[in-house]
């Protein structure tokens, strides 16, 4: 049990009070893994955004210099084109953080909308369009996204719609449910019997109450949306070379591993790594404060 | 029993002494409990009493050490059973938890696995004392005997979700007998129940006290439960004791403010006197949070006998004769302030008459209204073909248990359920679309719904400004300048002022929410307003002073309430007319007098009878079982599976018609009503005194 739930159960008065964005800061600066995930990802936005002035130029080559290990001169040792792979780690965050933010956003904005409305017309309408909701999310996530790319072609703005409507029907699915609780309560009654029409229920009454799932809903969405951004460049759907990005990278690189060249893949895959996981860090912290479980 | 208070007794077993418990909240302590001292003898009964927030379900888990993980005993010590409580070793702990105190709870929804069957869960129980499994289960069955659960194995094959509340709270407080505890805590056990089941569990209880000799200790807010089954009572107010004694003497002659205050504000008491609606008396202002720590007496800033000693200098508690302790400077003047209080209170109102004007024609007027809803393949029959009208400045009470479709009427006549075709509805003579939406907006503005549940019916993202003023414009048209002026003559009208506009619902207690609510019902002048429970959420003293508003709202504005309550003393106090429903059909209507006073339906009868009352032990009608599945109605009279009064095979086959008498009193009955008026059917003698 939480803190707050324990004092409100005593006095019995603020029992349905939400938890408000100023206290859900406050308890969750107390929680390491939250601290912990913040600050990577903090890193990789600061990297994302004043990197290139810092490092070498990333599309630079050096022929003198192919596939050195790591040394004083590069820190991460050089590719087989003699590219510094400090400098595109550090320049291969920016597309990331612009595409999988974006792709999420989409994906939420437009999961929300649908989720509400699914929740809220109740019969044929949720039945039609959960079904397909249903049959969408069988199909495997990166599949879907090959297929958009090729059939949108590969640019930055084609990854972050695909990302977005792939992302759709899973949000949606979480928003309903979390809809079908709240039309249940009397507020939405008393704003019908005012006369109010369905979009107003929906967009002002219902949906402040649901942002918090909403809210859970993005933050592990983003984690996806950088799984799968890079899981396409890797397969070469996504951000294209010679570009710096993370997956494209790895792609070109990873049969060198054998050859002994580690780290022309390791960095990548680190950075990859800790990004994913910064965000699922935050995520699941803010999940559990929600949820109200531990101190 | 009470014999044992004062005499030696050679150990308490229960004994609090300078008990005090604190929650660490936001890093800083409240302290919920201070110097709490009270003992309990072997055997005893006794009364925890208080509004919400005054500290009585932390006593108890301070008792079992089950306080939650920030909460801690500052000092003082707890003796339970002969075991010093707040001293044992984990292990101890144990012991004492299994073998000489049980502990049940309010929400019997909440209490059991809803995955494991009740027997697999009674039978842990004595597999855990180390029965083996044959007799575990013999044992269980057994426990359910013992709670008079009937066909104990059906029930022990059953999951949670298939019991009612009331048959839940028993299997739990089997659970917690079972053990053979000395001390047995009840922390408001029959709250989430109906009157009928509340009196069968309360009955249970105290012939399973008799038989196995334990001690009680009864939580609860309801004094009439208090009265009726326990010995001592001590009333908690802000943490400590307000005052101390048996139960009889605290609830006949209170010598605390406080504890003379909650008597007062109960609706059934006084309050009807010749046709008269009194005020209910009310005790102003709320509990200090806790953690604030007044500088003199806590219940100074609410209290009508204060005077500048009580805010400088904490009371002691006072020994009075008898055993009594109260913690007032000025006990000795209690009786005397608030009989002179009531008296002033009711010639104040002697001149008001109010009530229904019965010439003009009806303003609501529904005729077979029927509902049934599909669950799960099966349908329910929630209404049945019922008829209903309302006068212009009446009240109507409606009366059931939980299940007898009070709600579902409710949604139907506000448009928010679709009744079944064939239902007829009529406002001030012309027809009602059936639903909400299709509505116009003089319809929907002139039929308003206040909601049971002030947590629920309000938005807790939107300020009361918001919520005020969407009401105010969608119902009332009302805009700009003209607006903002009505806006705050509703405020003033619920009594509350421009400093709540800001404030959304988490910032305001269950009062002022239902306050809040009420203003949003009128903001379009309604000239109907259902009221759906709209105090059962509430503490007593809170009660009282929402039940005067609603009062005081139809008197300035001559609207129709139509008031749904399982408290047949709210019921009482509010209603002109009364309909008492069963399973979706009316078994009785008439006015406030004729329901009350009988003849009788036994049904109604019965629920008379369960209303737990402060002044002594009447005779209770006994109903056989719970209220029949609505998915699988009983032939015949809906009643005939639990009345007492039954007459044979034609309560079985033929459905009674609803039979009205020349002065508009109507019982679904095939008894005559001269015979249902005659005594030894189990009526009170004193209706009137309800």
């Amino acid at each position: 049990m939480s803190v707050e739930t324990v004092a409100v159960e005593d006095r019995g008065v603020l029992a349905a009070t939400p938890v408000a964005p100023r206290a859900l800061m406050r308890t969750l600066v107390r929680r390491p893994a939250f601290v912990v995930g913040a600050a990577i990802l903090a890193f990789w936005i600061l990297a994302a955004i004043f990197g290139p002035l810092a490092v070498h130029n990333p599309l630079a080559q050096n022929l003198a210099a192919i596939n050195r290990p790591p040394s004083t001169a590069h820190l991460f040792g050089t590719d087989q084109l003699g590219r510094d792979v400090l400098a595109r780690v550090i320049a291969g965050a920016r597309p990331v953080l612009v595409v999988a933010p974006l792709a999420t956003l989409i994906g939420t904005v437009a999961g929300s909308a649908l989720g509400l409305a699914m929740g809220y017309f109740d019969g044929i309408f949720d039945d039609v369009v959960g079904r397909f909701v249903e049959a969408f999310m069988a199909l495997p996530l990166v599949v879907v996204g090959i297929l958009g790319v090729v059939a949108l072609g590969g640019s930055d703005v084609t990854l972050i719609v695909v990302i977005g409507i792939v992302f759709t029907p899973l949000i949606a699915r979480t928003v309903r449910a979390a809809v079908l609780q709240e039309r249940e309560l009397e507020y939405v009654a008393a704003a019908r019997l005012r006369g109010e029409r369905a979009p107003y229920v929906m967009f002002v009454e219902i949906l402040p109450n649901v942002l918090a799932p909403i809210g859970v809903e993005f933050t592990v969405r983003l984690g996806y949306a950088v799984f799968t951004l890079v899981s396409l460049s890797f397969l070469g759907f996504g951000l294209q070379p010679p570009a710096p990005n993370w997956g494209s990278d790895i792609a070109a690189n990873f049969g060198l591993v054998l050859a002994g060249y580690w780290w022309e893949v390791l960095f990548y895959a680190l950075a990859i790594a800790s990004l994913v996981i910064a965000v699922n860090l935050i995520a699941s912290s803010i999940e559990s404060v929600l949820a109200g479980d531990g101190q | 029993m009470s014999a044992a208070v004062g005499t030696a007794v050679p150990r308490p077993a229960l004994e609090l002494s300078h008990l005090e418990v604190s929650y660490r909240v936001r890093g800083r302590e409240q302290r919920v409990i201070r110097d709490l001292s009270f003992a309990v003898a072997p055997g005893e009964s006794f009364g925890l009493v208080g509004e919400s927030g005054c500290g009585k379900s932390t006593a108890a888990l301070a008792i079992v050490r089950y306080l939650a993980r920030n909460g801690h005993v500052g000092g003082g010590s707890i003796e339970a059973v002969g075991r010093r409580v707040l001293d044992l070793s984990r292990r101890q702990l144990r012991e004492y938890r299994a073998h000489g105190v049980s502990m049940v709870y309010q929400e019997p929804g909440k209490a059991l696995n809803p995955s494991l069957r009740i027997g697999r869960q009674l039978e842990e129980v004595f597999a855990l004392a180390g029965a083996s499994r044959q007799s575990a289960r013999e044992r269980a069955a057994q426990t359910l005997a013992d709670v008079q659960i009937a066909e104990p194995e059906q029930v022990l094959s059953r999951y949670p979700h298939q019991l009612s509340g009331g048959m839940l709270q028993r299997v739990l407080i089997g659970m917690a007998v079972a053990s053979r505890p000395q001390l047995l805590i009840l922390d408001e056990p029959t709250t989430a129940l109906d009157a009928t089941v509340e009196a069968e569990v309360l009955e249970m209880i105290a012939a399973l006290r008799e038989q196995l000799g334990m001690t009680l200790l009864l939580i609860s807010h309801n004094l009439g439960i208090v009265a009726r089954m326990c010995d001592r009572v001590g009333v908690l107010y802000a943490g400590e004791l307000a005052e101390l004694g048996t139960a009889e003497e605290v609830l006949r002659s209170p010598q605390h403010p406080y504890t003379a205050g909650l008597l007062r504000a109960i609706p059934s008491r006084q309050a009807f006197t010749g046709g008269r609606r009194v005020p209910l008396a009310t005790i102003p202002g709320a509990p200090p949070e806790p953690g604030q720590a007044p500088a003199g007496c806590a219940f100074a800033p609410r209290c009508p006998l204060a005077q500048a000693r009580c805010q400088e200098e904490p009371p002691p508690l006072y020994e009075l004769a008898g055993g009594r302790l109260s913690r007032c400077h000025f006990h000795e003047q209690v009786e005397g302030a608030f009989t002179a209080a009531d008296r002033s209170r009711a010639d104040a109102v002697a001149a008001v008459v109010d009530g229904a004007d019965l010439d003009a024609q009806p303003l609501l007027r529904a005729r077979h209204l029927s509902k049934t809803f599909t669950v799960g393949g099966r349908s329910v029959r929630a209404l049945a073909d019922v008829d209903l009208d309302l006068w212009p400045g009446e009240t109507v009470g409606l009366v059931g248990e939980s299940g007898s479709g009070k709600t579902t009427l409710a949604r139907v006549l506000a448009g928010l359920t679709a009744p079944a075709t064939g239902a007829e509805l009529e406002l001030d003579g012309h027809a009602l679309a059936p639903l909400s939406g299709r509505r116009g907006r003089d319809d929907r503005r002139a039929l308003q719904l206040i909601f049971q549940n002030p947590d629920a019916a309000l938005n807790r993202r939107h300020s009361v400004t918001r919520m005020l003023s969407r009401s105010l414009a969608k119902l009332g048209g009302y805009q700009g300048a003209a607006l903002a002026r009505r806006r705050t003559e509703l405020l003033e009208s619920v009594q509350l002022s421009e400093r709540h506009l800001p404030l959304k619902p988490g910032q305001l207690s269950g009062g002022l929410k239902q306050r809040v609510a009420i203003a949003r019902a009128f903001a379009g002048d309604p000239r109907i307003v259902i009221c759906d429970e709209p105090t059962s959420a509430l503490d007593v003293s809170v009660q009282a002073a929402i039940l005067n508003l609603l009062s005081e709202m139809q008197r300035a504005r001559s609207v129709s309430y139509l008031l749904i309550s399982h408290d047949l003393g709210v019921v009482r106090y509010l209603a002109d007319r009364i309909v008492v429903l069963y399973l979706g059909r009316v078994l009785e209507s008439g006015t406030a007098d004729q329901v009350f006073a009988g003849p009788h339906h036994p049904y109604t009868a019965a629920l008379l009878s369960a209303v737990p009352a402060l002044d002594g032990r009447r005779p209770r009608i006994r109903l056989r079982g719970e209220i029949p599945s609505a998915s699988a109605p009983p032939s015949g009279c809906p009643f005939q599976t639990r009345c007492p009064r039954k007459l044979g095979a034609i309560c079985e086959t033929v459905e009674p018609p609803l039979r009205v008498d020349a002065d508009g009193h109507g019982i679904r009955c095939h008894i005559p009503t001269d015979e249902l008026a005659e005594p030894g059917s189990g009526d009170r003698s004193d209706a009137g005194g309800f």
